[in-house]
């Protein structure tokens, strides 16, 4: 794990690099060096299989940190590389050619976060949501309680009495 | 007379129709050739509240599309607006068949980012609690696969012992299917007594289940003439597809985590994953008998090596003022389908900034299904799914 960290650092200038445990470390890469790095993990130091593509919204920085995570099977050890893209036209460039699922992932970035990742098979079709006109629920600044409030009927709260007050009206209606 | 050759489809049908450059069918829908056929939402044969476009051919699938969002709670959305002990009434529904995974990840990925250790009889109680849940959805996936060919019979057979299951595990947690035993730094008590031994005969049962299966499915010839060479996954698609756990198993490929990466207290059972290279669906069933019987073994292991008191809980933080310092983890464990994992990033708050899922279905009902599906009849679409043991609910979170 170590020399793998330390050939990152050499090869495209990795940083910020945290080893979270034996097998797990993660590293920050430049949006243009991150797919020549995951290139190069996956055909050249057997990180062949892909664990998860997703995206942390850093609203107060402007900022989306995409988190690819890679493994490698055979030395059981895992790199995840964090990308810094603009939230503004947020776009990265996709990953297609390297895994047939990954279009997956990113398609339900485009939809959740607004993340374009031009050239991907199906990413302008909807994933999870059908019909979806409001900003990317999934940015931080998609108030779900506020959506819910405006988009529902609002419901009535459940009915409750008070159970002595309530056998007294029954049974002596009158006093 | 030969009867194989009479029950034999057309062999060749991989020809038809033809593929573009990007291995793509070419369909024009005008041709009138092509029929849309929709398979779900509300299906017998679909896992769940999901559904397949098909395009069929006669009875061939040319293409297949997943649409997914039937069941979409934002649960991912809404953990971010939790405080991290709330997030676990929604987070175990994020698989409901099986739910104590997804207890075990997020207590595990608060544990490591908050530096808090587990004890020694949590460690075990937890352990047995997976391998219980394991059980539970064994009991019904391993018949299910017959289910999909229309031999139900030992679909009942396994509910009535995951019912029995059940009641374990509600005098273990109080609940029946969603159990939220597993909190941060432990669990929530000690087996009650006379556990062990309802629990051994409840295996007693299981035992013999293994057994009638056998006879009922695996030397069944109908079942073996539809599912033996039915959606080969090659070993190459593994790494390219997302394919893990069983799936992964029975083309070959060892993907466990309780034993890659042992977790709890795995590393001190003796178990063995079974692995068989045939790849089809039959191959896939028979792994999942095989785990079936290893889960039950392992349970008879942890009963008789985990203590019976001890320290069940570290002590924590007031849980609703518990802030956790900035930071990221990935936690793994092997559910029943497969790697089923959590990424969490914390930024210093009492509230997650981002919690993401990661189950094997997302790769295994999408990318895996799709291609599995191309050429294959309509009337196996349900195996095809069943044996990739799908679960909507950890594809749209």
């Amino acid at each position: 794990m170590v020399e793998i960290l330390k050939e990152l650092e050499d090869r495209f200038q990795v940083t910020d690099l945290v080893q979270q445990k034996d097998h797990l470390a993660f590293v920050s890469v430049d949006k243009n060096k991150a797919i020549p790095m995951i290139t190069w993990l996956k055909d050249q130091a057997g990180y062949t299989s892909l664990t998860l593509l997703t995206a942390v919204d850093w609203l107060e920085d402007g900022k989306f940190q995409l988190t690819y995570m890679i493994n490698n099977p055979k030395k059981n050890s895992q790199i995840a590389a964090r990308v810094m893209i603009d939230r503004e036209n947020a776009t990265m460039e996709s990953a297609h050619h390297l895994w047939e699922s990954i279009r997956i992932y990113q398609r339900e970035l485009k939809e959740m976060f607004g993340i374009d990742f031009p050239g991907s098979p199906e990413v302008d079709e909807s994933f999870i949501l059908e019909g979806w006109v409001d900003i990317p629920p999934y940015r931080r600044d998609f108030d779900t309680k506020k959506y819910s409030d405006e988009t529902y009927f609002p419901r009535p709260g459940r009915q409750s009495n008070d159970p002595a007050e309530y056998m007294k009206s029954k049974m002596y209606p009158n006093e | 007379m030969d009867l194989t050759k009479m029950f034999q489809f057309n062999a060749d049908r991989s020809s038809y129709p033809e593929l573009d450059a990007n291995g793509k069918p070419i369909i024009d829908l005008s041709s009138h050739k092509y029929l849309k056929l929709w398979q779900g939402p509300q299906h017998p044969g679909v896992t769940g509240n999901m559904s397949l476009e098909l395009t069929v051919n006669g009875d061939e699938i040319v293409e297949s599309k997943t649409h997914v969002g039937y069941l979409h709670r934002g649960f991912e959305k809404l953990m971010e607006r939790r405080k991290f002990i709330q997030c676990f009434p929604t987070c175990i529904r994020m698989c409901v068949a099986e739910p104590d995974p997804n207890e075990y990840i997020l207590s595990a990925c608060i544990e490591e980012l908050s530096g808090i250790e587990v004890p020694e009889t949590a460690q075990w109680l937890r352990t047995l609690a997976l391998e219980m849940a394991r059980l539970q959805v064994l009991l019904r996936g391993v018949p299910g696969q017959a289910g999909t060919f229309s031999l139900g019979l030992g679909y009942q057979w396994g509910n009535y012992i995951r019912d029995l299951i059940l009641d374990r595990f509600e005098e273990l947690t109080g609940g029946r299917v969603y159990h939220m035993y597993i909190l941060p730094g432990g669990v929530r008590g000690l087996l009650p007594d006379g556990f062990k031994k309802r629990m051994e005969e409840n295996l007693k049962l299981v035992d013999e289940f293994l057994v009638n299966i056998n006879d009922l499915m695996y030397n069944n010839i109908v079942f073996k003439q539809r599912a033996v060479g039915l959606a080969v996954i090659p070993v190459e698609w593994i790494d390219q597809y997302g394919v893990y756990g069983p799936a992964a198993r029975a083309a070959g490929i060892m993907r466990d985590v309780r034993k890659t990466h042992p977790y709890l207290k795995y590393s001190e059972l003796d178990f063995e994953p079974y692995t068989t290279t045939a790849s089809d669906v039959y191959a896939r069933s028979l792994v999942r008998w095989h785990d079936l019987k290893m889960t039950v073994d392992l349970i008879r292991q942890i009963m008789a090596k985990m203590p019976d008191k001890g320290e069940i809980k570290a002590p924590t933080p007031n849980v609703m003022h518990w802030r956790i310092p900035k930071g990221e983890t990935y936690v793994k464990c092997e559910s029943s389908r497969g790697e089923y994992g959590m990424y969490m990033v914390t930024d210093g708050s009492d509230m997650p900034r981002r919690v993401n899922l990661k189950g094997p279905s997302y790769t295994h009902a999408t990318a895996l299904l799709e291609r599995l599906l191309i050429n294959a009849n309509i009337a196996d679409t349900a195996a095809i799914m069943v044996s990739l043991a799908t679960c909507p609910p950890e594809i749209e979170r």
